[in-house]
């Protein structure tokens, strides 16, 4: 699997990114500068990365959205490339046009750094397919604004094209209540684009890859890009 | 437009912090009044936060080297050869004063200007740790402060990318009017690239980078040499500004100039901004500098030298080129978005010469700016001692089942959870035992190895016993280590004390050095870096005295290292060291009994090393289950911790004459083991080979902790009572 992660300044995980895409792929993936205006060729998957893109000034997200490098992203998109952001990088996703509504601040206000349970809604996907539909997964979350709210028919829509990636819940897969760490829409944790090929998510599964450091629930997201990689 | 210059006057220097015969030597020095730009050049360097003047006779006597130290104190972070040509850069700072005035600047700024001291040596930071300590939780200000505070320094960690994975967090009045923060932060370089101060060359160009400089911070290093009167509000203006974006920036920048070999010097622009790093570049090498101070990028109009050689704005360094490089610096600085400018040149005339719009505006003599600072051996009484409270003359008030319940939800005592929630303990994927655990274990790369941290002060000892106290702060942080498997390696210390012109304060200051010097000898555990934070003191009141530590161990396995966590039903728990039942200042006295009162538990450094060592044996040789030191609230809290993190029950057996002496004493160079039962013996054996006291107290298993003679406590009511008390204080409703 060739992978592009996108470097802006200010991101912070692009090294815990590019480590689970390595152990998953055994290829190292390349990082490409936000002022670039291509991809590597034969880009299978754009990862963009977490941490504070431009200090989250304006918005967070906002100007790394507008970025020279995110008119290659979009067409690699277009073409049916897998996409990837993960917390900023959910949020440079949405600014960018890339995937609907926004990350607003956590409802109580405070940045929470914690383990997370959260539901797998499917696993036929290019992102889940390691993973089984249902299946209750530990990773962690790390942000101050995780808040995912949309208009109505966006909510609407996301949830009747079974667009909802996965959702906050607690051990036993509950949902709502004290299991939604942030107070996002019906506890969504991520989501993807119409032809399910650009995954948002705020939670942090390349920190949970290693037995020693946590866990390993985090894997099956990039085991099953690299698959997919594979298969193409 | 040429201003005016301000005429010198005796309540001028006053307002600089400078006492008449200080003044006095200025004008002896340089053989003429100074200029309102060198006042205040004076009034920066010979502060107490920058010159250590009434410390620094003190400081001489501690033990600063071992075969592992590459750099000791003087730099801007201690360096520790850790192996496989790593070396661990570190230090702790204390940003106390600017914190009680804007807590989540003061707290923010505090983080950003620790990070530069390490990665200005060429170290990329891996964790930060924190020790704070906050008012009476009755007094209006605490939570106010306590939510700054936490804020600020998760606002300024989380942005710039590094883990905060460990702290402390106490609450007492002596701090009402003076909170402490302490910020550490821990780096790793190269031990073939590491980078000083020190410039080089003459006529090389000094070159600026970073953010833009403004009117902030101007005097705050005199500000936090002071005590606060009642109108602290007002000094709002001398709190700097942060902003973790561009520190980010600038770390990426530096350390990527680092790496193409553009670099002879670099000091980062901290207390005293622009005039302390550019004299102590000069100093370090021999040399003269000259600024030009037209070429300073300013964000602020009209700016004066003044102005411009005290300004504390956040995120700037200056750095000495190699001239053959800097076009290939320059590109970096621009793919970064980064401010530079050449601000300046070595000379060889040893002068210190600021010039702006046409004039000279300073011209000092560099060494003596430094050499020539006042030196105080300042007057100081021993804190005369406290009688020795035997367990016996106190009558418990409550059931030790009660007791136990109060203890573990008390302030210090219970989760700091709400704090550590809020900083990112997880960036960079190495953080292998995090906030909770006795120290933090962060792995380093893809490992094995790994390096332990952990910060600690037991303030109350101190004020008891102010040489114990400094004994029992490094005992207890090399104790933390050793528990989780670690060799410690080197601290550094962050001395928080009150006013210095005050003898009894001055006492426990000489006090605690001298019990921090024999425990760090004792221990082989060298000090090489460390801050003064001197004058904690509001309207005549000082704070306890609080001189923190912060250690790092090595650890060759992150794999073996040891957890706190019992593990499983029906293993030994084993206790190790003498146990008295010491309940003179112990939590257990103060809490439960509502008595701050006795002489703190004595050290035995003999004691403290023949017992970690042997349990350091333990760890490496696989024989124990989980590991936990003794401190605050004695055995039972131990074993309440160690029950709750597991979620497995304990059943003590062992029983004392004062059992509640027994089970609250806070007797020292003690830990707490669990091993299969097959593994005692052996165990046994090894301790009595080793001339270390231990005994078998009881057994793992179910659902309770169940102290002799008690009704057994259930786990979720301990982990009740231990995680409600500090959310529910924060979510009253603020005044």
């Amino acid at each position: 699997m060739k992978a592009a992660v996108l470097l802006f300044p200010g991101l912070n995980r692009e090294g815990d990114a590019m480590r689970a895409l390595e152990q998953a792929s055994g290829h190292k993936p390349t990082l490409v500068w936000h002022a670039e205006h291509e991809l590597p060729a034969g880009t299978d998957l754009v990862l963009v990365p977490g941490g504070f893109s431009y200090g989250d000034y304006l918005r967070c997200g906002a100007i790394a959205g507008r970025a020279n490098i995110m008119d290659a992203v979009r067409a690699h998109a277009a073409r049916g490339g897998l996409v990837v952001g993960i917390c900023n990088g959910f949020q440079i996703l949405c600014e960018s046009g890339l995937l609907p509504g926004v990350l607003m601040r956590n409802r109580d206000l405070r940045f929470i750094c914690k383990m997370q349970h959260l539901k797998v809604e499917r696993a036929d996907t290019p992102f889940t397919t390691a993973y089984q539909k249902g299946q209750i997964i530990k990773v962690a979350i790390a942000h101050g604004e995780g808040n995912y709210e949309a208009d109505e028919e966006t909510i609407r829509r996301l949830e009747g094209d079974g667009r909802v990636a996965f959702r906050y819940c607690d051990a036993q897969g509950q949902v709502g209540g004290a299991a939604n760490p942030n107070g996002s829409t019906n506890d969504i944790a991520g989501i993807y684009s119409e032809n399910l090929n650009v995954l948002g998510l705020m939670p942090h599964p390349e920190n949970l890859i290693d037995p020693l450091v946590g866990g390993t629930d985090g894997r099956g997201l990039f085991d099953s890009v690299a698959r997919f990689s594979a298969a193409a | 437009m040429l201003r005016k210059e301000p005429q010198i006057t005796p309540a001028l220097v006053a307002e600089h912090g400078l006492k008449p015969d200080e003044y006095q030597r200025i004008l002896t020095l340089i053989g003429r009044e100074p200029t309102i730009t060198e006042l205040g050049i004076f009034s920066a360097m010979w502060n107490e936060h920058c010159s250590y003047k009434s410390s620094r006779l003190h400081l001489r006597k501690l033990p600063t080297k071992a075969p592992w130290v590459i750099q000791g104190p003087g730099e801007n972070a201690g360096v520790i050869d850790i192996g496989d040509g790593l070396a661990c850069v570190f230090k702790m700072e204390s940003h106390n004063h600017p914190s009680y005035i804007e807590p989540y600047q003061g707290a923010a700024t505090g983080v950003g200007g620790i990070l530069r001291d390490v990665f200005t040596m060429g170290a990329r930071p891996i964790a930060c740790l924190n020790l704070l300590r906050f008012g009476s939780p009755d007094h209006p200000r605490t939570r106010h402060l306590v939510s700054g505070v936490v804020a600020g320094i998760g606002g300024y960690g989380n942005s710039f990318g590094v883990p905060t994975v460990g702290g402390s967090v106490n609450f007492h009045t002596r701090y009402d009017g003076n909170i402490l923060v302490n910020a550490m932060a821990v780096g790793i370089a190269r031990t073939d690239s590491i980078f000083y101060a020190k410039a080089t060359g003459v006529g090389r160009p000094i070159v600026y980078l970073g953010s833009k400089t403004g009117r902030d911070g101007i005097h705050g290093a005199t500000m936090a040499s002071a005590s606060f009167e009642a109108n602290a509000e007002e000094k709002r203006p001398t709190v700097q500004v942060g902003d973790p974006f561009s520190e980010k920036l600038l770390l990426e920048a530096c350390l990527e100039i680092m790496g193409k070999g553009c670099v002879i010097a670099i000091q980062d622009m901290g207390a005293a901004g622009l005039t302390s790093s550019a004299v102590e570049m000069g100093a370090k090498g021999g040399l003269g500098i000259e600024l030009d101070l037209d070429a300073i990028p300013c964000r602020e109009e009209g700016m004066s030298a003044y102005e411009m050689m005290l300004s504390e704005s956040q995120e700037r360094m200056l750095m000495v080129l190699d001239p053959a490089k800097e076009a290939e610096a320059e590109a970096v600085f621009r793919k970064w978005g980064l401010d530079f400018a050449i601000v300046g040149k070595t000379t060889d005339t040893l002068r210190f010469v600021v010039k702006h719009q046409g004039e000279v505006k300073a011209d000092l003599p560099i060494m003596e700016l430094g050499d020539e600072a006042p030196l105080y051996d300042r007057p100081h009484v021993p804190t005369p001692p406290r009688p020795i409270i035997a367990a016996e003359s106190v009558v418990p008030p409550r059931s030790n089942r009660d007791a136990l319940i109060h203890l573990i939800g008390s302030p210090d005592l219970c989760s700091k959870r709400w704090v550590w929630e809020q900083y990112d303990h997880l960036i960079l994927g190495n953080t292998v035992q995090q906030p909770g655990g006795d120290a933090a274990v962060v792995r380093i790369g893809d490992g094995p190895k790994g390096l332990a941290m952990c910060t600690d002060v037991t303030q109350r000892y101190c004020e008891a016993d102010p040489v114990q106290g400094g004994r029992q702060a490094v005992a207890e942080c090399w104790r933390n280590l050793t528990a989780v498997g670690a060799t410690p390696l080197a601290l550094t210390d962050n001395l928080n004390f009150g006013n210095p012109e005050k003898p009894d304060y001055m006492g426990q200051f000489v006090g605690c050095l001298e019990g921090i010097g024999d425990a760090a000898r004792a221990l082989d555990f060298p000090i090489v870096s460390g801050n003064v934070s001197l004058y904690n003191e509001t309207q005549g009141r000082g704070i306890l005295p609080t001189p923190s530590i912060g250690g790092v161990g090595r650890i060759d396995d992150v794999a073996k290292a040891a957890t706190l966590a019992f593990k499983g039903a029906g293993e030994a728990i084993l206790l190790v060291g003498q146990t008295q039942g010491w309940l003179g200042q112990s939590m257990y006295l103060w809490q439960v009994c509502g008595r701050e009162e006795g002489a703190p538990p004595p050290v035995d450094l003999a004691a403290e090393r023949r017992n970690g060592d042997f349990v350091r044996g333990l760890i490496a040789g696989g024989h124990v289950t989980a590991v936990h030191d003794l401190s605050d609230g004695g055995l039972a809290v131990a074993l309440a911790e160690m029950a709750m993190a597991g979620g497995v029950g304990a059943t003590l057996t062992a029983t004392a004459p004062q059992q509640h002496g027994f089970l609250f004493g806070e007797d020292q160079a003690r830990y707490l083991l669990s091993a299969k039962p097959q593994a005692v013996a052996a165990i046994e054996a090894q301790a009595l080979a080793a001339g270390v006291p231990m005994q078998l107290i009881g057994h793992t298993g179910g659902e309770a902790l169940t102290l002799p003679g008690e009704s057994p406590i259930v786990i979720a009511d301990l982990v009740n009572a231990h995680e409600a008390w500090l959310p529910a204080y924060m979510a009253t409703a603020a005044k």
